[in-house]
């Protein structure tokens, strides 16, 4: 007597946002105040840097818009020459500090992005080539990897950053830097990736359903592609995402240390430098913001990553 | 039923009689040295490890062949020569006379392809975890070009979960919703969505409860009779080769100490390692039998013993035996290689 | 009637999770008396790994015992404080498990595992600690136990470590060993050697084994009596002869008609349709009725107890006094 399987259950198939809610991980998220936290925090910054032009009263970097009279206002006071409430007070050349961290942590933030982007494609790539075909080619990719560990990711970024300059035209300095940081970020980060990936996949490249397809006669290309792929894409997950706090934090200090964004086109890092220089004069505020903003970012990213990583790993559950 | 599964049809009656399957002398020696640098700071020699030595065999139409043994006797990589996932050291196997390693027959071997499968022995790691299961089941289907349109592969998997007795709508569901078995299902029915001829079984239910395999094994002899299909059935355990098999090969030690039919195995046994491996078959007939008791274990394969590998553990070992391999035997329809049996000592 | 050496009674072993209770082993009751072995089997699932581990106080949190007694030689040791249960642990039960290469540390000689696990449980001194496990690697069988005792675990062979986890769980004098499928993960030839074995040892030493396994195989060459556990609950329980020769419930009568054997008359296996019941969805009454063929209605509504016939209990209602007509 054969026994046909029940057929599933009449209720319709859930959407994808209700069943990611029912899982373990939506669990997980439900009930962790410092996810909730930590992703409301990110969310909001995300939201305000992206329609920065709609919540802030200036745009800080249109030269026009400002009036020099304001500068120096202390936060919370009105500007004495335009007369507009500055929330947390203008620098020097009057400038809103609130409006200038928006645009600011915009740039930060799409920095950041560009590069974890940048350096996840490039990392993943060599990870599984490394892994699956082995050999001459494998050792080669980890060999490059080990050495690039072995330095600062800081110190990388600078030597890309130095070698771009001398590449690129000078009048094209400023306009590239964008693209420059973005490189050279991503390339002091990629080695990671490319290790756990590499990791992953020699395990899955053991696994039968690989077999399974070069039986049936696929190629290396695709059983890599649309085989290990999605297997070992969980823990790059969450490594981008705690990589997407080191890259802000690293694109701040290269903007610090003056070879990062320029301020006519700020990001955090560039308005701390800034703000530096009025320390000690009692502006206290040009500083301060800024880097309050720098150490939320980081901070919610990082606490969220975190959690992404307990969540994700199926022995903690 | 549908007209989309048929029998067989492209089996020209001439060669109805040549075997499809033909291993000759198939050899495979893995290199497991250590890694160059170290090796040459330690001043040590290259090691290998030789998993198959010299087995030849053949594999008529519609019959089942078993490899039995233990592990390290090999039984594993000679399946995976046979589906051309290793390619042997040195030594052919030809299916339906298209030799697997020819590089001159690649458009042939290609078209082969389509016609041989592999079930594997890990339910849970034979199905890519990430595929919903009727992508799973119809990748041959597109792979080999078979069903162009959606509609039409879609039906086709759901005719061949119905062939496994699983429900059509399971197709949407992912691996992880079913039990062992209910994968080892779906595994046969991703082998024969292409209409294989000849399917590779490795272990195919070693990772299974008993009941369970009792299902599966029942439903691959009924696929086999229904399609016509050839097997190649690897396995340890003797008593579950003796439901699915007509002929069986006994390995130890990557070679074939003993290849008789089933029946033979099983009531004249000769080769020394075969008549202790039907002794360790568990007495659930509690008839009482008292078992011989075996000595040691396998040899390790990087390092055998000289002569024949089963010598430190046979019961009837000579002189001979330590020195000299054994060539095979011929005994009516039994091929066995033991100096024992072929000088009549036993 | 001498007194059962291991009494367990009622055991439930549950796991909390979001989704609700699961509840592992349900009302699971036996007794092994000193010297006997008792073979727990059961498919995946059933349960059996994890009466073991209750019984020996290693169940892996969030599982926990919530219900029922296990007393040993009359006291009860399920709810003891930790320090007194890893006393009674390793002196009193010893544990033999699946895989003898993650039961021994690579790190350390056999001989420092031996010695450590004697010293800590009898006292000895180090000199006479070394001798008995000398002893007892000579009784499990190894060769040249004077030299093979300061070898480490990888020099060992798989079936060679096996016996070594077997020196290890008698070497405190144990009364009752838990072996959890001590030959699943051996070569068959080597098995039948493990098997030989421990029914020498268990003779010897006048130590009761409690068998975990599915193989029914290794059941019936080892075992005294027999339980066979399905979804968390016992099927049927007697002397091994009687249960596997004679099966009396639905259950064990499909499963022994499942095993491939080398002299059954008929090619094609008998199967049990169906396939053993989710923790999340065991159905109510007999937990076996949707599979049965000889199921009628009280089986769906009332869960059997262990009812008794000539030599065995089967929890079947087809056994119940008044339904022997109808079986």
């Amino acid at each position: 007597m054969s026994v046909v399987s029940q057929p599933p259950p009449a209720q319709a198939q859930k959407g994808l946002f209700a069943r990611a809610w029912d899982s373990d991980v939506g669990y997980s998220f439900r009930t962790s105040p410092v996810a909730i936290a930590a992703a409301t925090v990110t969310v909001a910054i995300v939201f305000g840097t992206t329609f920065a032009e709609f919540i802030t009263p200036q745009n800080p970097f249109d030269a026009a818009s400002l009036n020099l009279m304001d500068g120096f206002t202390p936060p919370g006071e009105a500007g004495a020459g335009s007369g507009m409430i500055f929330r947390f007070g203008a620098d020097s050349q009057g400038r809103d500090m609130y409006s200038a961290l928006l645009f600011g942590s915009r740039v930060s933030l799409l920095i950041g992005t560009a590069s974890v982007i940048f350096s996840l494609l490039l990392g993943v790539t060599l990870g599984l080539v490394a892994g699956y075909v082995g050999g001459q080619i494998e050792a080669l990719i980890m060999r490059v990897a080990d050495i690039q560990l072995s330095f600062p990711a800081i110190l990388v970024a600078l030597l890309v950053f130095g070698i771009a300059r001398g590449l690129i035209h000078p009048s094209l300095h400023e306009q590239m830097t964008f693209v420059v940081m973005t490189v050279a970020i991503g390339l002091s980060n990629w080695a990671q990736y490319a290790r756990t990936v590499r990791a992953s996949t020699l395990v899955e490249k053991r696994k039968e359903y690989v077999d399974a397809a070069r039986v049936i006669g696929l190629r290396a290309f695709p059983v890599m592609l649309k085989h290990v792929l999605p297997n070992v894409a969980g823990p790059v997950l969450v490594i981008a995402t705690i990589n997407l706090a080191l890259a802000v934090l690293e694109e701040a200090t290269l903007s610090f240390l003056g070879v990062g964004m320029p301020p006519t086109q700020p990001s955090l890092g560039t308005l701390i430098r800034v703000g530096q220089q009025f320390l000690f004069s009692g502006e206290w505020w040009i500083l301060l913001f800024p880097s309050v903003a720098l150490v939320t970012i980081a901070l919610s990213i990082n606490l969220f990553g975190d959690w992404l990583r307990d969540a994700l790993n199926p022995r903690l559950r | 039923m549908s007209t989309v599964l048929t029998r067989s049809q492209d089996q020209p009656d001439a060669a109805a009689s040549a075997p499809l399957v033909k291993a000759d002398h198939l050899t495979c020696v893995f290199d497991v040295s250590r890694p160059w640098l170290e090796r040459t700071l330690a001043g040590a020699p290259k090691q290998s490890l030789t998993a198959v030595a010299d087995l030849s065999f053949e594999i008529a139409r519609r019959e089942t062949f078993a490899l039995v043994g233990e592990s390290g006797s090999g039984k594993s990589t000679v399946a995976r020569m046979v589906v051309g996932l290793l390619p042997p050291t040195s030594g052919e196997v030809t299916i339906d006379g298209i030799s697997m390693s020819d590089p001159r027959l690649d458009a042939a071997r290609e078209k082969l392809r389509r016609r041989i499968q592999m079930i594997f022995q890990d339910p849970f790691a034979s199905l890519n975890p990430r595929w919903r299961v009727d992508r799973i089941i119809a990748e041959p289907v597109r792979a080999f070009g078979l069903a162009r349109e959606d509609a039409e592969v879609a039906r086709r998997v759901g005719e061949l979960l119905q062939l496994v007795r699983l429900h059509p709508a399971d197709g949407r569901k992912y691996p992880h919703e079913f039990s062992g078995g209910q994968r080892q299902r779906i595994a046969i029915a991703r082998a024969l969505s292409a209409n294989p001829e000849f399917i590779v079984c490795d272990e195919p239910t070693s990772a299974l409860d008993v009941s369970v395999q009792a299902q599966i094994l029942n439903l691959m002899r009924d696929l086999q009779d229904r399609f016509g299909l050839t097997y190649l059935f690897i396995s340890h355990n003797l008593a579950v080769v003796r439901h699915m098999a007509t002929r069986i090969g006994v390995m130890y030690l990557g070679r074939l100490v003993e290849v008789a039919p089933a029946r033979e195995i099983f009531d004249r046994p000769r080769h020394p390692y075969t008549r202790m491996l039907l002794d360790a078959v568990p007495d659930l007939e509690m008839t009482g039998r008292q078992r011989k008791s075996v000595d040691g274990e396998i040899p390790n394969p990087i390092a055998p013993p000289s002569g024949c590998a089963f010598h430190p553990r046979c019961p009837f070992a000579a002189e001979r035996c330590r020195t000299e391999p054994p060539q095979i035997t011929i005994s009516g329809h039994t091929r066995v290689a033991c100096h024992a049996v072929e000088e009549g000592r036993i | 009637m001498t007194e059962p050496l291991l009494s367990v009674r009622n055991l439930r072993v549950e796991f909390p999770t979001r989704r609700g209770i699961l509840t592992a082993v349900d009302g699971v009751s036996f007794d092994i008396a000193p010297g006997e072995v008792l073979g727990v089997v059961g498919e995946s699932g059933a349960g059996k790994s994890l009466t073991g581990a209750a019984i020996i106080g290693l169940l892996d949190p969030p599982g926990r015992i919530a219900g029922g007694e296990v007393l040993l030689k009359g006291e009860r040791i399920d709810n003891l404080p930790a320090e007194a249960l890893r006393r009674v642990r390793g002196k009193r039960i010893g544990m033999v498990f699946q895989d003898p290469l993650t039961s021994l540390n690579p790190l350390f000689q056999i001989g420092e595992q031996l010695t450590e696990t004697i010293q800590l449980h009898t006292g000895m001194s180090a000199a006479d600690a070394r001798g008995r496990a000398v002893e007892l690697l000579v009784d499990v069988g190894i060769p040249a136990a004077e030299r093979r005792i300061d070898a480490y675990p990888h020099q060992f062979s798989g079936g060679m470590r096996q016996r070594v986890v077997l020196a290890l769980a008698l070497a405190a004098n144990p009364e009752l060993i838990i072996a959890d499928e001590p030959t699943t993960a051996l070569d068959v030839s080597v098995q039948a050697q493990i098997i030989a074995l421990m029914k020498k040892l268990c003779r010897e030493h006048h130590v009761a084994i409690m068998l975990i396994t599915h193989d029914m195989g290794v059941i019936a060459e080892t075992a005294d009596r027999v339980a066979v556990m399905y979804a968390g609950r016992i099927a049927e329980i007697g002397p091994v002869r009687d249960v596997i020769k004679h099966a009396h419930h639905p259950y064990t009568r499909g499963l022994m008609g499942s095993i491939p054997t080398l002299t059954a008359e008929s090619e094609r296996l008998t199967q049990i349709p169906g396939s053993m019941p989710r923790l999340t969805a065991i159905p109510a009454g007999c937990a076996f009725n949707p599979r049965c063929t000889h199921v009628f209605e009280r089986c769906c509504i009332e869960r059997p107890d262990l009812l008794p016939t000539e030599r065995s209990q089967v929890a079947c209602w087809l056994y119940a006094g008044d339904m022997r007509a109808t079986a």
